[in-house]
């Protein structure tokens, strides 16, 4: 009885050995040279799989980084100690100025706010509401707020408000810039994180039609313009625009004092 | 043969209600203070605006001449002041318009006269004539007429179709047309297989119109055309099932009529093309039906292009009771509007009111995979598949299913036992899609 278990003992740890050489053998003999920087990279990345840098994911990235196709300043998401230690890794020389964007949506016409034309009960898709006749509010250019942006926003930083209306929180913002390209109405953009006042309004309608439909839209009086320093607003037809590359603060909000409080945080 | 009754495979039948509008003789409309005339009213190149704010204009003077070779030129409804505007369009959205103010003369400018010597015409003529007045389909697409009319060398035509269908529930206006405009229809189509050069015509019109059937009868062996009654089953009026129901050809995947010799025009088409050629009258007014079981009075107007619905309304009498939906267009195609001001176009074949209880106020569930959708779509395709790829945002496949050939009929959301908004996935699919050929 005691000669079968340790026959069968020894036969099994036998096996056992014989294949972990070949294994080991085979794995040295076959090896795939990976660069251990890819490794060392990917660590340093936020592991989000994003997409925001037009890459597949992280590790795509990463791959990307060490082979030289892109610098680390592309990845969206990465903190500024995260992009130092790419940079360590690699060797590389910090570009300057990095700057942490964030999207912003540029409507703030929610129920109390503006009209809201039909009653709509198709899909509950922005894209395909949008298809029929604009979509169901009066302002043909305003966020139909059901909520596209929020369901792939990978980092759940846009909320649809009870009053539909999609709002971005900064503080979970990353910058992917998954958003952007969702929107029908072309709503979203990337701001730099520093500017902290918007025109929350992007219809580029006459005044008299814009405030037939929405209380809060931007009505063209070029209060703003004339408050602000030069070159820091500028008028695209009846919509004021914040030059974001030169961003006023935010006491422009009591300076200028937006008659629709359509200028404000 | 046995079976005398042409059709299609596929369709549906939802509920006509046309018995409410069809006995009613077609009535004209008073003349109003206002008419706001949409410049972009089909497909193609806008046309170009060639009078100026404030000037005064004649009834049926060109206010845009056609701006391509797929676009038509718009003429004033009456005389009187115009004023260029953004006004709201059937589409939802604010569109360029021009905003007429009667003079209370209605005059015509003076070019409108009878032309007696019009069996005579040349081809080339007859075409200029009917590019004039602006004429386009008047059955729904307002895809202008004179793009059909010039096929291809390469193109042979052998048949043409005059689509007298009209499937669409609730809708009477050609129907009542055929009846009371008999013989300038077959003037019309007369012209139209002039330009052609054809010698087989047929009508098709659905059985469910004896009246208009036998009216033609009448008529149609001196305009060597003939009149073939069509099985009542909806979407019998669309172009590429009328072919098929008539001629037994089926027109190839995204392919046109003329690659199967096939031209097909309106009935009310037909009747412009009389006005335009015969007459030289253009194309400012159309037959619409306003109806609806909370409409006081419904029956069919002859409207001028520009007339608000909410005028157009007070026509026929006003409301009765509360509508909760307004549709331009019958109760499967047409589409909803959210404005009174919203003028009618050259391709608004009816004004339907649907009550509270007329309209589905439905939730979307999964797809049960009955297909019913696919026994009933005329284009034989796979509708809930294709939704089910298409809320999966998965375009390609769709694309590779031939989404793109959907007419969006509407027949499978009709049958559809899980409520899907089929055709508004189908609708979303086909635009990427488009948008996605567009980039390669």
């Amino acid at each position: 009885m005691i000669e079968l278990v340790v026959i069968s003992v020894c036969l099994l740890i036998g096996i056992a050995i014989i294949l972990g050489l070949t294994i080991g053998i085979t794995a040295k003999v076959f090896e795939v040279k990976q660069d251990p920087r890819v490794e060392q990279v990917l660590d340093a990345l936020p592991g989000a799989n994003c997409g925001g840098c037009g890459l597949a994911g992280c590790s795509d990235f990463a791959k990307a980084v060490v082979s030289g196709v892109t610098i680390p300043e592309k990845c969206p998401v990465c903190s500024e100690e995260g992009v130092k230690a790419i940079v360590e890794i690699m060797g590389l020389k910090q570009s300057d100025n990095i700057v942490k964007k964030v999207a912003v949506i540029l409507c703030g016409g929610d129920s109390d706010n503006a009209l809201f034309e039909a009653q709509y009960n198709g899909i509950n898709d922005c894209k395909s509401a949008s298809l029929i006749g604009g979509g169901l509010k009066g302002c043909r250019n305003g966020c139909l707020g059901l909520g596209t942006c929020a369901r792939i926003c990978p980092f759940d930083a846009i909320e649809i408000t009870d009053k539909a209306l999609a709002i971005v929180h900064p503080d979970l913002c990353v910058g992917c810039g998954k958003c952007v390209e969702t929107c029908p109405k072309n709503l979203i953009i990337m701001v730099p994180e520093t500017a902290d006042i918007h025109v929350y309004c992007n219809s580029k309608e006459k005044a008299l039609d814009k405030k037939k439909v929405c209380k809060v839209s931007c009505i063209g009086c070029r209060k703003c313009v004339k408050a602000a320093e030069e070159g820091q607003m500028e008028m695209d037809g009846f919509l004021a625009r914040i030059n974001y590359s030169n961003a006023p603060s935010s006491d422009l909000i009591d300076k200028a004092g937006c008659p629709t409080k359509c200028l404000r945080k | 043969m046995s079976f005398s009754i042409k059709r299609f495979k596929g369709g549906v039948h939802p509920w006509e209600g046309k018995e409410l509008t069809e006995g009613k003789t077609v009535r004209t409309a008073p003349l109003l203070d206002k008419y706001y005339v949409i410049l972009q009213q089909n497909i193609g190149a806008p046309p170009k605006t060639i009078v100026a704010n404030g000037e005064e204009v004649k009834k049926g003077q060109v206010l845009a001449v056609s701006g391509g070779f797929v676009s038509s030129s718009i003429h004033a409804p009456t005389s009187g002041k115009i004023k260029i505007i953004n006004w709201p369009g059937p589409t939802g959205f604010n569109m360029s318009a021009v905003e007429l103010t009667s003079d209370g003369k209605d005059q015509w400018i003076s070019s409108v006269e009878l032309d007696n010597n019009w069996e005579a015409l040349e081809v080339v003529e007859l075409k200029k004539r009917i590019a004039d007045a602006g004429v386009v389909g008047m059955g729904g697409a307002a895809f202008p007429t004179l793009v059909k009319l010039s096929p291809p060398s390469d193109k042979y035509i052998d048949s043409l179709i005059i689509n007298g269908a009209e499937c669409e529930p609730f809708l009477t206006a050609d129907h009542r047309l055929m009846v009371e405009e008999t013989e300038k229809i077959l003037q019309g189509v007369s012209l139209l297989a002039k330009i052609l050069d054809t010698k087989n015509i047929f009508i098709g019109i659905e059985s469910n119109k004896p009246d208009a059937i036998a009216e033609l009868n009448k008529l149609c062996g001196q305009y060597h055309v003939k009149i073939v009654p069509l099985k009542v089953k909806y979407p019998q009026g669309a172009e590429k099932q009328l072919i098929y129901a008539i001629t037994g050809r089926e027109v190839p995947c995204s392919g046109l009529p003329m690659d199967v010799g096939c031209v097909v025009q309106n009935v009310a088409t037909a009747a412009a093309v009389a006005d335009a050629v015969i007459y030289r009258k253009p194309l400012i007014e159309r037959i619409t039906t306003i109806t609806g079981t909370s409409v006081c009075e419904p029956g069919n107007w002859k409207l001028r292009i520009g007339t608000p619905l909410g005028k157009a309304l007070e026509f026929a009498g006003g409301i009765n009771k509360q509508p909760a939906k307004m549709l331009l267009g019958g109760p499967m195609m047409g589409q909803a509007q959210s404005s009174l001001d919203v003028p009618i176009t050259k391709n608004a074949s009816g004004l339907l009111l649907l009550s509270e209880n007329e309209i589905a106020q439905y939730s979307s569930h999964p797809c049960i995979r009955c297909g019913r959708c696919v026994d009933v779509c005329p284009m034989a395709l796979m509708p809930g598949t294709l939704s089910v790829m298409i809320e999966s945002e998965n375009f390609d496949l769709a694309e590779y299913t031939n989404v793109i050939d959907c007419m969006e009929c509407g027949s499978c959301a009709y049958v559809c036992p899980a409520l899907r908004p089929l055709v508004q996935h189908i609708k979303r699919g086909k635009t990427e899609v488009i948008e996605a050929k567009k980039k390669r």
